[in-house]
């Protein structure tokens, strides 16, 4: 029973990113419906796909999955990268919500108005940097994955989020030596090395355009 | 082997409240250790336990976890309590992000500014009667129980934040009689009975008191 997977979204990183990185690296081809008008977004709702009014949606295996944790939990427990019992699954959860709770600081960035943004990035530079990354430095002490020496869905997190401090804070690895090499080889990986190709699912930084999108989209969140 | 499982919290409800009543509702004993000053939050910082220098914490079956999610995941899977396979497990977790969405709502609501705090309250009701209620009462409609005819966490999510919102809106489930008729039922299962009886370790709303501790004890979140 092979049925598509589709993404319904804006055409931009957003909430989708992780579930789109998740599914490339598990093998799992998908299409992707962009939402571009609000009429698109409010069909959805009209029509009841979205159980709490919210995208991303995800249509997947005859079910419409809403909330964005919701649709990693169903991915990384169908494909096999949530660890091999219920303790590795509590690490990786552990590890999952901060590479989650780093990216939605980024997520806000771009809404953020200019007069507070440099403060913004500073305050992610920062945690970034005392909070979150030593502790994947330190998960990586012994091995190029984070639990239970195989792939899971924690390291696909922690390459999509060092690669976004990254295209802010070129250098902020300098002194995280293991999750540089841990960088190396995840993206040399066959799926992951065609997920960062040109062409592929990958969605650029979010610009101008994209915000004003999402803000169209989603009036009724921004008024 | 049968470890104690201690709860690391302030001594009121916050993030740590949802995962009392899932220890509760599985019937697993657990200590509290309360947090009351700074120091006793820097000492679990500075002793390694906090993996994102974050409470809650919760020590169970060896391990310390931290982050509500992660927590309750674990509990739930453990307990039989997160549906029978992942397709019910993806409707327990949409169920279940919308009560966390909710339950943060209220939360916030009671840091708002008394300025603010109609406002915010108002905000509440309507969220909770439009969006997530009615989906509660259609997913009830044909049984007493949320997912697959048998208890699980999303069940007791419901009856907690229901409790929360009656709290605050004593009539709000007038319109929901479905909703009405699984508060009764799950009430009177045996161990959540006995969670709602006085001298449990459920906890009151927050009030002044617990604000101050919690600004004080967390003084780096709220400078």
């Amino acid at each position: 029973m092979s049925e598509k997977v589709v993404l319904h979204y804006f055409n931009g990183r957003g909430k989708m990113e992780s579930i789109r990185w998740l599914l490339a690296a598990a093998g799992v081809e998908f299409e992707e419906v962009l939402l571009t008008k609000r009429e698109h977004y409010e069909k959805l709702v009209n029509d009841g796909a979205l159980m709490f009014q919210q995208v991303p949606l995800v249509e997947i295996d005859g079910m419409q999955l809403v909330q964005s944790r919701v649709i990693l939990n169903y991915i990384a427990g169908k494909y096999n990268l949530y660890g091999k019992d219920l303790k590795e699954r509590a690490l990786i959860d552990m590890y999952s919500e901060g590479t989650s709770d780093l990216m939605d600081l980024f997520m806000s960035a771009p809404f953020t108005p200019p007069e507070t943004k440099q403060k913004l990035l500073s305050d992610i530079e920062q945690k970034a940097k005392e909070r979150f990354l030593p502790v994947f430095e330190k998960g990586l002490a012994n091995s190029h994955f984070l639990v239970g020496n195989q792939l899971s869905r924690a390291d696909v997190h922690l390459l999509e989020a060092s690669l976004m401090l990254q295209e802010l804070f070129p250098t902020i690895l300098s002194t995280f030596p293991k999750i540089q090499a841990f960088q190396e080889k995840m993206k040399a990986s066959p799926r992951i090395s065609k997920f960062l190709q040109p062409g592929s699912a990958r969605k650029p930084p979010p610009d101008e355009a994209y915000v004003k999108v999402v803000k169209e989209v989603l009036s009724h969140i921004f008024k």
